[in-house]
C-alpha cells in the first residue's frame, strides 16, 4: 500500500509538473468543447429568407409570424409572384423562400391537407437540408397546435421531421463525439507516453529491480490519467449543459458508469501501444494515428457511418469509439436506459477484456522475462 | 573466512540458438568490490539481469544475499541495490521527493525515512538543493545522490552498471570513495565498467568474453598473469579473443 502511494504521488507530480501534460488534459478538453460547440457548429441563425403568400390569411399570417420570431429565420423580402423567386436567389439575397399556395387555410380546413412549398439554395446542400428542415419544423409546430385546438386533424404536408433534436443543434452531436475523442487522446495516448518515457529515461530499470510487481508499476501508472480523464468527463458535461444547454436526458449515474468503461478501453489501448513501443514518438503516432484518426472518422460524429461504402462500415465495428458516441448519445440526447445500450455496453466491455488481456501477456512476456 | 553472497555455478541463459551467458561460475564475498569487465555484448548485461532477479536463467544454478535466482527472485529484489549509467532519479521530481519515492517503494517505514533522508541530505551536504527539482543538480551530484538512494534500504548487495558515464575524473574520483566507504561498511558492490583505471580499484575483477568468464583474480594477478603493465593491457589481450560481434 505504501508502494503504491509512493508510487501514485510521484506520478501526479510527473504530470503537474509538465505544462505539455497539463494543457493536453485540461486546456484542450475546454479548447475542444468550445471549438466543436460554437464555432465549428453547423448551426445556422438568422438566414435571410423570402415569403411568396399567395393565400394571405389568418393561418399563412400565423406562420409567417412564427418563422420572423424564430431566431435562425429573418424575413428579409416579400415576393408577389412566382417568378420573382429566381432572381433573389441569383443575387443571393436568401437561402431559403416559402412558398404558400392559394386557399391555405381553406384547403386546410375543407380538405385537412394542404402545402407549404419550401425553396432552398441547394448550392451549399448542409446549409439548404438544415434550414429547410428549421423551417419544416417550425410548420410542424404550427400544425401541432392546430390539433390541439380543434377536433379534425388537419395536415400540412412537409418533408422532414426531426427526432430528438428538432431544432438540429450540432452540439447534441458533437458534445458525444468529442467526449470519445478527448478520453481516447488522454487515457490511450498520455499512458502510453508516460510509460514509453520511463522506458527511454532508464527509470523503468530500476522500478523493476525494486521489490514492486512489474505488472504493478505498468498499472500504476495508468491510476492518475483514469482519475484526471475521470475529472475531464465531469468538466466536458458541466461546459455541454451550461454553455451549450445539452441536456442529459438519461441517468447521470449510468453515463458516468459508461465513462469510465470507456476510459478502462483507451487505458488497455495505451498500455498495449507502450508495450510495443520504445520510444516516446512512436507511442505518439500510434495513438494519434491509430486510434485518434479511427476515433473521428468511424465514431460517426463527424461522417455518418450509414453514408459510408459497406466495407467502412464493417470497418467501424472495430473502433470502440463508435459503440461508446452510440452510448452516450443514446443516454444524454433520447434519455434511453441500460436496457437499450446493453449491446453496445458488452461490446465496449468485451474491447477492453480483450486488449487489458493482450496488454497483461506481452507485458509479463517483456518485464518478467 | 567472510561468507558469499553471490554464488553461481555453470548459470546459464540462452535466447534461442544463442548463448549469451556460458555456464559462469563465480562467488563474490560480503563487503567486496567485484569488478565485472567485458566487451559489449560479452553478456554482461544479460548475466547482471539474471543476478538480479529481471530475468530467468535458462540453467545451472545461482544465490543472490542467499536466494534462488530461479524461485526468489523477489526476495532477491528486496535485498538488493542497483543503479544504472542514467542514474535513474526522476528529473522532475526533488532531491527530497526521489528520496520519498525510492524509500516508499521500498517499504520503509514513515519515521525511518525521514530520519534517512535527512541524514542522507545532510551527509551529501544538499540541504540547500533538497527541495530543488533534481534536474537543477549538476551531473556528479545527481551520480551521488542516485548511488545514495540505491543503497537507502540497506541492501546486502549494490549492482552498479556503468556507474561512471560520462562523468569527469574527479567526480569519478570520488565517487570511488563513496563505494569504499559503502564496501567498509559490509554492502558488497557488483560493478560493470569500461574504465580499466577503475577495475584496478576492484578487489576482484572477471572478464568476460563470448559469454564465458575467461579470467578471475585480483588486478596485481591478473597483471601478473598476463604479464600485462595495466589493466588495460590485461583486458585487450583477452578480448582479442572475442569471436563473436554485437
Amino acid at each position: 500500500m505504501k508502494q503504491f502511494l509512493a508510487f501514485v504521488t510521484k506520478e501526479f507530480y510527473h504530470i503537474l509538473r509538465d505544462r505539455r501534460t497539463l494543457f493536453f488534459m485540461f486546456g484542450l478538453p475546454v479548447v475542444q468543447i468550445l471549438l466543436f460547440g460554437f464555432a465549428l457548429s453547423n448551426e445556422i441563425k438568422n438566414a435571410s429568407i423570402a415569403i411568396l403568400d399567395q393565400s394571405k390569411d389568418e393561418s399563412t399570417q400565423a406562420l409567417i409570424t412564427r418563422l420572423d420570431a424564430s431566431r435562425y429565420f429573418t424575413i428579409i423580402k416579400t415576393l408577389h409572384h412566382n417568378n420573382e423567386i429566381e432572381s433573389v436567389f441569383r443575387r443571393g439575397e436568401v437561402k431559403l423562400v416559402v412558398v404558400f399556395p392559394a386557399n391555405f387555410r381553406q384547403e386546410l380546413l375543407h380538405t385537412n391537407a394542404t402545402q407549404v412549398q419550401l425553396v432552398a439554395d441547394a448550392t451549399d446542400t448542409n446549409t439548404a437540408t438544415t434550414i429547410a428542415n428549421y423551417a419544416a419544423s417550425i410548420i410542424r409546430q404550427y400544425q401541432d397546435e392546430l390539433l390541439n385546438e380543434q377536433k379534425l386533424p388537419y395536415t400540412i404536408r412537409v418533408e422532414n421531421s426531426m427526432l430528438y433534436n428538432p431544432q438540429l443543434k450540432s452540439a447534441y452531436n458533437f458534445v458525444p463525439g468529442v467526449m470519445a475523442m478527448i478520453l481516447m487522446l488522454l487515457s490511450a495516448l498520455m499512458t502510453s507516453v508516460a510509460i514509453v518515457r520511463e522506458k527511454e529515461m532508464g527509470t523503468m530499470e530500476v522500478l523493476l529491480v525494486s521489490p514492486m510487481q512489474p505488472l504493478m508499476v505498468v498499472f500504476t501508472k495508468a491510476i492518475p490519467y483514469l482519475v484526471l480523464s475521470f475529472v475531464n468527463v465531469i468538466i466536458i458535461l458541466i461546459l455541454s449543459v451550461t454553455l451549450l444547454e445539452m441536456p442529459i436526458n438519461g441517468s447521470l449515474t449510468l453515463l458516468l458508469l459508461e465513462c469510465l468503461l470507456f476510459i478502462f478501453t483507451s487505458l488497455a489501448l495505451g498500455l498495449l501501444i507502450s508495450s510495443a513501443t520504445h520510444s516516446q514518438q512512436v507511442a505518439m503516432f500510434i495513438s494519434l494515428v491509430g486510434l485518434m484518426l479511427p476515433t473521428i472518422i468511424f465514431s460517426g460524429f463527424m461522417f455518418p457511418i450509414e453514408n459510408m461504402p459497406k466495407i467502412l462500415q464493417i470497418i467501424s465495428n472495430a473502433v470502440p469509439a463508435r459503440w461508446f458516441y452510440e452510448i452516450v448519445k443514446s443516454i444524454m440526447i433520447k434519455g434511453l436506459g441500460i436496457d437499450a445500450i446493453w449491446r453496445e455496453t458488452l461490446i465496449l466491455l468485451g474491447m477492453t477484456v480483450f486488449f487489458m488481456g493482450v496488454a497483461t501477456a506481452r507485458f509479463k512476456v517483456r518485464l518478467e522475462g | 573466512m567472510k561468507k558469499s553472497v553471490i554464488i553461481t555455478d555453470k548459470l546459464t541463459k540462452r535466447f534461442g540458438a544463442f548463448t549469451a551467458v556460458d555456464a559462469i561460475t563465480f562467488e563474490v564475498t560480503q563487503g567486496e568490490i567485484f569488478g565485472f569487465l567485458g566487451a559489449n555484448g560479452a553478456g554482461k548485461t544479460t548475466a547482471m539481469r539474471m543476478l538480479c532477479g529481471l530475468l530467468h536463467p535458462t540453467n545451472g544454478r545461482a544465490e543472490v544475499a542467499g536466494f534462488d535466482v530461479f524461485r526468489q527472485r523477489e526476495k532477491i529484489k528486496q535485498h538488493i541495490g542497483y543503479m544504472s549509467q542514467r542514474f535513474s532519479l526522476y528529473e522532475d521530481l526533488t532531491v527530497r521527493e526521489n528520496i520519498r519515492l525510492y524509500g516508499g517503494i521500498y517499504g520503509l517505514k514513515t519515521n525511518e525515512l525521514k530520519t534517512k533522508s535527512d541524514t542522507l541530505i545532510n551527509r551529501l551536504g544538499l540541504n540547500e538543493e533538497a527541495n530543488k527539482l533534481v534536474r537543477s543538480l549538476p551531473l556528479g551530484w545527481r551520480q551521488k545522490l542516485a548511488f545514495s538512494v540505491a543503497i537507502l534500504h540497506e541492501p546486502s548487495i549494490v549492482f552498479l552498471d556503468e556507474p561512471t558515464g560520462g562523468v569527469d575524473p574527479v567526480t569519478r574520483r570520488q565517487f570511488w570513495d563513496m563505494i569504499y566507504e559503502t564496501a567498509n561498511a559490509g554492502i558488497t558492490v557488483f560493478v560493470t565498467t569500461h574504465y580499466m583505471d577503475e577495475a584496478e580499484y576492484c578487489n576482484r575483477v572477471s572478464i568476460m568474453v563470448d559469454g564465458r568468464i575467461e579470467a578471475l583474480d585480483s588486478p596485481t594477478g591478473l597483471k601478473k598473469t598476463f604479464s600485462a603493465d595495466s589493466m588495460d593491457e590485461v583486458f585487450i589481450q583477452l578480448a582479442r579473443k572475442a569471436t563473436r560481434n554485437d
